[in-house]
């Protein structure tokens, strides 16, 4: 089994360190701007929210997976999982929230003991729910498999990640047998009318370059993806997203290993897009940590930087005003973000 | 003064081809964008194309750029290499038609 960094006790798995990194690893990224300066010159800087539509949960490092991108570093050897008490305030600040969205992360955010029950939960609530899954979760244990048909009773989009269309660049970026098992996956969620026109059921494909480059059109990679999926596999998607890694955690261990860190920051710098930096996903979203900790995004999440401290950090402190009311925190990660045509959750932003 | 006729470095200075002759650059330049925008051929297919050409005239930038173009652009390791065999195959054809020029020539010359 592939370990995590942090249960081999990787100088990497320590946030801090990674911020060095990218601030200081070498004279190429000392002279580099930081993304403060990007954003004062387009009159960005303190970066404001706009608003708070999606509510995204980290149920969980724990994965049945250890990819080789993977930013929160998770995998079977990690324990940090939601508890119910957690759910339960995620639930009560739900209630009390303008957020149109609950978008499940992790982790493989199947694995947390209380997912269904919370998923039932928020379908009461009438507010949309997107589950970020791995695929490969669910070809295996049975109360797995049994996922789609639940997924589709309560209108659960799906988001899975599928980094390409064939199986040598999937696994080696996901480990040996992703594909079989993703394209195993997909056709199930196909069967039961995922992807489908006029199902409602929506599932849509995570796009990560497999390597040091940055993903091209979304648009035109979409038309390849379902070109390509169709041809082979006769596999129906919705939308393609195109999501840049974000250089840390293990992407950051990978670039370092292939000495690929200055480039990549180079590449990721000088893509600067102001239109991609007004649409950061972080104006309107809001990451909540699998301890009820509250932060900018999954990524500020994994380098462990909560909201700032005017605003309330935890959960059970919930208060949308003054969380509209922050100043998002930024460091030089969030050029990930602001390359090309953009990257979020929901892929590119411009 | 560099000590080899190719660094990887200049490549990110392309651009400034255009100090020598700012007009004539910038009119490439817009010229080449749009060459490979999205048309009646995908950004995939004008990067593999890309990808061949830079073969053909065996350019060390433009293989790199347009390696990582392809990358990005959603090609496959097969398909590149496959774009990589159209350049080596017109190459090698393009010597090889000649020799029915040698031939004639051959039999022009022959008793």
């Amino acid at each position: 089994m592939i370990k995590s960094l942090k249960t081999l006790n990787h100088d990497l798995s320590d946030p801090t360190y990674q911020l060095d990194v990218l601030n200081n690893y070498s004279e190429s990224l000392r002279q580099q701007p930081k993304f403060k300066e990007k954003l004062e010159e387009i009159d960005l800087f303190p970066l404001r929210p706009t608003g708070i539509e999606i509510f995204q949960m980290n149920v969980g490092y724990m994965c049945n997976m250890t990819c080789k991108h993977c930013h929160v570093d998770a995998g079977p050897d990690r324990d940090e999982i939601m508890t119910k008490e957690t759910f339960e305030q995620c639930l009560e600040a739900l209630r009390n929230s303008d957020a149109t969205t609950v978008d499940l992360t992790g982790g493989a955010p199947e694995m947390n003991p209380h997912f269904r029950w919370f998923v039932e939960q928020v379908s009461e609530l009438g507010k949309d729910i997107i589950v970020r899954s791995n695929l490969t979760i669910l070809t295996t244990a049975p109360k797995y498999q049994e996922l789609p048909e639940f997924f589709a009773e309560h209108g659960v989009e799906v988001t899975c990640s599928l980094p390409f269309y064939n199986k040598s660049r999937t696994d080696r970026q996901r480990g040996e047998g992703t594909y079989d098992r993703s394209i195993k996956a997909l056709k199930k969620l196909n069967e039961i009318g995922y992807g489908k026109e006029g199902t409602g059921l929506e599932l849509n494909l995570v796009y990560n370059p497999t390597g040091a480059f940055l993903p091209g059109g979304q648009e035109s990679l979409e038309k390849e993806f379902k070109r390509q999926l169709d041809r082979k596999h006769d596999i129906v998607f919705n939308n393609l997203f195109t999501i840049t890694n974000l250089p840390i955690s293990r992407y950051l261990n990978f670039l370092l290993e292939s000495d690929n860190l200055d480039e990549y920051m180079d590449r990721l710098i000088t893509s600067f897009n102001p239109a991609a930096a007004k649409g950061v996903m972080c104006r309107d979203t809001i990451s909540v940590g699998w301890d009820g900790t509250l932060y900018d995004c999954d990524f500020n999440q994994m380098l462990e930087m909560p909201v700032e401290d005017e605003a309330p950090k935890h959960i059970s402190e919930w208060n949308e005003e003054k969380l509209n009311d922050r100043n998002i925190k930024i460091n030089q990660h969030c050029f990930g973000c602001t390359a090309g045509d953009g990257s979020s959750c929901g892929g590119a932003t411009t | 003064m560099s000590d080899s006729y190719y660094n990887p470095k200049d490549l990110k200075k392309f651009e400034d081809v255009g100090e020598f002759g700012p007009e004539l650059a910038e009119k490439f330049f817009d010229y080449y964008g749009a060459v490979f925008e999205e048309g009646a051929l995908s950004a995939r297919e004008k990067a593999l194309i890309a990808l061949a050409v830079s073969h053909t005239v065996q350019c060390p930038y433009c293989i790199d750029a347009y390696t990582t173009e392809s990358l990005e652009k959603g090609a496959s390791e097969e398909q590149m290499m496959e774009a990589v065999h159209v350049a080596s195959a017109i190459r090698g054809g393009s010597s090889l038609v000649h020799g029915i020029q040698m031939m004639n020539k051959t039999k022009d010359l022959s008793m």
